[in-house]
């Protein structure tokens, strides 16, 4: 359940169909439900009261099952008034839309330069932070470790971080452990395996030992994705190919070098060893897991305690710039809005290719993925708790670990949940889903067994 | 005699110059263009792929670009979006914050550890471990303590450029010739009086040479740096560029970062000239 679909719809398909989003069962009542959406979240004040409604919704029927029986038995309409009934809908919109006076008016928010920051980047060329009484710097920065220590020193008020990032930092894997929050997840899908284009013949995985890969860093969904992927092919991702750490823009050097076969990058780094004509996309990372969360929107916990109005007004804003991102037609637009050297210094073209799903793939053919990379900000819980399995599958953390617990801690800070608690209401403790990634269901409630099924993963 | 040797060389220089740029010219034309593309692809693709144009730019590539970035060295696009004399004023300005900073502790200190053989033993073996680190192993320790990005980079700009000066100012104090020395000590000039009339003239010519070194040293440290903690400066501008894969504006900052290297060090040689003595 999407946070920006409509939640009072019993007919929406949860799992992939035959349509380019994967949630319908045609293009046509994709179409469709495009539309409905659109018009759903016209005005303002309407998308508040979707994005409330549905994290309401997801609260009372944490199972979709549930949740759609109800709908389908009274009705949606019944259901928005049953809903009013216990929960004051209009009150909490208004909150959400309104908050209180600013603590803080000039923030500093600091963005690694790939498309997956393209909310927090857009908000502030596109004017979606002014319009919410805030005047942000979106600060280009040298690495992850760059962004973690400059967030913790309060040189920036938040900042762009993966989304394993929070977790491996709070548990004290790779760092000292210490407590953070991931109230937003910046996109969903938006990577890519690109290989040398002198692969362009070894498309199966099977024929890929000893070859060298690449990803941005060690707790990356880009590392789990690729083990898992090369797992799945029968390769051992610690003996049968190496694995590396490498900066994103040495990724298509050391292609175009020859040191490295391939990598697991963001983009456009993925679309930009196309377009220089050294590698070709093998597979989008959306074929390996739909819908998966990639980077994250992060902010101290004491920023979030100590000026919470501040920090509604800039969430919100990134949740509008994420609603705003995830309509096609405005893709194009961002695309040029990004593209420029203060933002993210890159081809208009490249930037274009990558958000509107339209690209060349190296091998002469032009590939229509609407859906390549996607924006929705809700932190599923269940997302914490496959990658903490993850990170136990390939050695990152050892022992007993409280999955859900930790994913609650981690993945908590959602406006939902903070604006129901401000309303006196007790706010959910779990939201999860389950999905499926290269077609094995997970289940989140069960995550050690889901580790067991593995028979490939570090010996422990 | 001079003259001509004078132009003689000159006249090598702009030949390997030119040498220079006609290889450069010829290593990096286009190659072969891809065939049988359609134009819709093309269009998707960048010059490399459809043209066969070099991943390195040429002499041409880089003169036009330089010519762009010279026209208007001070623009200013936004926080990370910056003009090329902007980006080099950050620099320097750092450097210069930095360097500051290490001729005020280094030359005193170095007068002193000259001056007194105990200090002089004392102080050694702090010296010699902390002397071979290098300053970018300092950064982390600097970003995590000083908790100001801006201030660490100032930090290790300091730390490199302090040891060759109180190296430097240390050996030249020490090594006073001592007939003069005595000759002051027998005309009765206090201390303080004797290390500003006897010693500091003496020692100066070293103690400029170590101040040249660092010099030296914080230019090249400030680059690293800044691609480090990045924001400003011209370090940042490479890092920045290379993120675009823009191999024509690093070539363009590396040349920058030359020049501006040559000038602060010709300022440094010219101070040592001035106090330089006949013996």
């Amino acid at each position: 359940m999407s946070t920006f679909d409509n939640p009072f719809d019993p007919n929406r398909r949860l799992h992939a169909g035959g349509c380019s989003c994967g949630r319908h069962l045609s293009e046509a009542e994709h179409q469709a439900a495009q539309l409905r959406i659109q018009s759903a979240i016209e005005s303002e004040q309407k998308r508040y009261e979707g994005v409330v409604a549905s994290a309401v919704m997801r609260a009372m029927f944490p199972q979709d099952a549930a949740r759609r029986a109800f709908l389908k038995s009274v009705g949606a309409a019944t259901a928005v008034a049953a809903v009013s009934q216990f929960f004051p809908l209009k009150t909490a919109t208004e909150a959400f839309a309104q908050g209180g006076p600013l603590e803080k008016k000039d923030l500093k928010v600091g963005f690694i330069p790939i498309t997956c920051a393209t909310p927090i980047i857009m908000a502030a060329p596109m004017g979606f932070y002014a319009k919410n009484g805030l005047n942000v710097e979106v600060i280009k920065t040298a690495g992850w470790a760059v962004i973690r220590d400059k967030t913790l020193n309060k040189e920036y008020d938040a900042a762009h971080m993966l989304s394993p990032m929070p977790l491996a930092i709070t548990m004290g894997a790779g760092s000292n452990p210490i407590p953070y929050t991931m109230p937003a997840v910046e996109n969903i899908n938006g990577q890519a395996i690109t290989l040398s284009i002198k692969h362009k013949d070894k498309r199966d995985p099977k024929s890929w030992k000893g070859f060298k890969f690449a990803v941005p860093f060690d707790y990356s969904m880009h590392n789990y994705l690729l083990r898992y992927y090369l797992a799945e092919h029968g390769l051992d991702p610690d003996t049968d190919v190496q694995i590396r750490a490498v900066p994103p823009p040495e990724m298509v050097a050391n292609l175009r070098a020859d040191n490295i076969d391939g990598y697991l990058g963001p983009d456009p780094m993925n679309q930009r060893a196309v377009y220089d004509g050294v590698g070709f996309i093998h597979i989008l990372t959306k074929d390996i897991w739909e819908g998966h969360p990639c980077c994250a929107f992060a902010a101290s916990k004491e920023f979030v305690t100590t000026m919470p109005n501040t920090y509604g007004a800039l969430l919100k804003s990134i949740i509008e710039a994420t609603a705003f991102a995830h309509k096609a037609e405005n893709r194009k637009e961002i695309a040029n809005a990004i593209a420029p050297a203060n933002y993210l210094n890159q081809p208009p073209i490249v930037l274009e290719q990558i958000l509107t799903g339209t690209f060349a793939d190296g091998l002469g053919n032009i590939v229509n993925q609407p859906n390549r990379v996607d924006f929705d900000p809700f932190p599923w819980q269940s997302f914490a708790v496959w990658i903490m399995t993850q990170m136990k599958r390939w050695g990152q953390i050892k022992g007993d670990i409280d999955y859900a617990g930790i994913a609650a801690q981690v993945y908590l800070a959602t406006d939902a949940i903070r604006l129901m608690k401000e309303a006196g209401l007790t706010p959910p403790t779990a939201t999860t889903k389950s999905f499926s990634v290269m077609g094995k269901n997970f289940d989140p409630a069960k995550p050690e067994d889901y580790l067991a099924s593995f028979k490939i993963r570090k010996a422990s | 005699m001079n003259a001509s040797l004078r132009f003689r060389a000159a006249v090598v220089s702009i030949a390997l110059l030119a040498a220079f740029f006609g290889i450069w010219h010829l290593a990096t034309r286009p190659t072969a263009a891809a065939t049988n593309m359609s134009p819709e692809y093309a269009k998707l693709m960048g010059l490399t792929a459809t043209q066969g144009k070099s991943a390195m730019p040429g002499p041409l590539d880089v003169g036009a670009k330089l010519w762009e970035h010279l026209k208007q060295p001070f623009y200013d696009k936004g926080p990370n979006d910056k003009g090329l004399g902007i980006q080099l004023g950050y620099s320097i300005a750092r450097v210069g914050l930095g360097y500051l900073l290490a001729v005020l502790i280094a030359i005193p200190l170095g007068f002193l550890i000259g001056m007194s053989p105990l200090i002089s033993r004392a102080l050694d073996p702090f010296i010699q471990v902390l002397k071979p680190i290098s300053p970018l192993a300092w950064m982390p320790l600097a970003l995590y303590t000083i908790k100001d990005s801006s201030i660490s980079a100032i930090f290790v700009i300091f730390i490199c450029s302090v040891w060759p000066m109180l190296l430097n100012t240390a050996f030249g104090v020490a090594s006073v010739r001592k007939e003069w020395i005595n000759v002051a000590r027998t005309l009765e000039v206090g201390t303080v009086r004797r290390a500003f009339t006897v010693i500091l003239p003496a020692a100066a010519p070293t103690i400029l040479t170590g101040m040249r070194i660092s010099i030296g040293i914080a230019w090249l440290v400030i680059v690293a740096a800044e691609m480090l903690v990045g924001g400003t400066g011209i370090g940042y501008f490479v890092w920045n560029e290379w993120n675009n894969l823009s191999i024509t504006n690093v070539i363009i900052a590396i040349l920058m970062i030359g020049l501006v290297g040559m000038l602060l060090d010709q300022i440094l040689a010219r101070f040592t000239r001035m106090v330089t003595f006949p013996e």
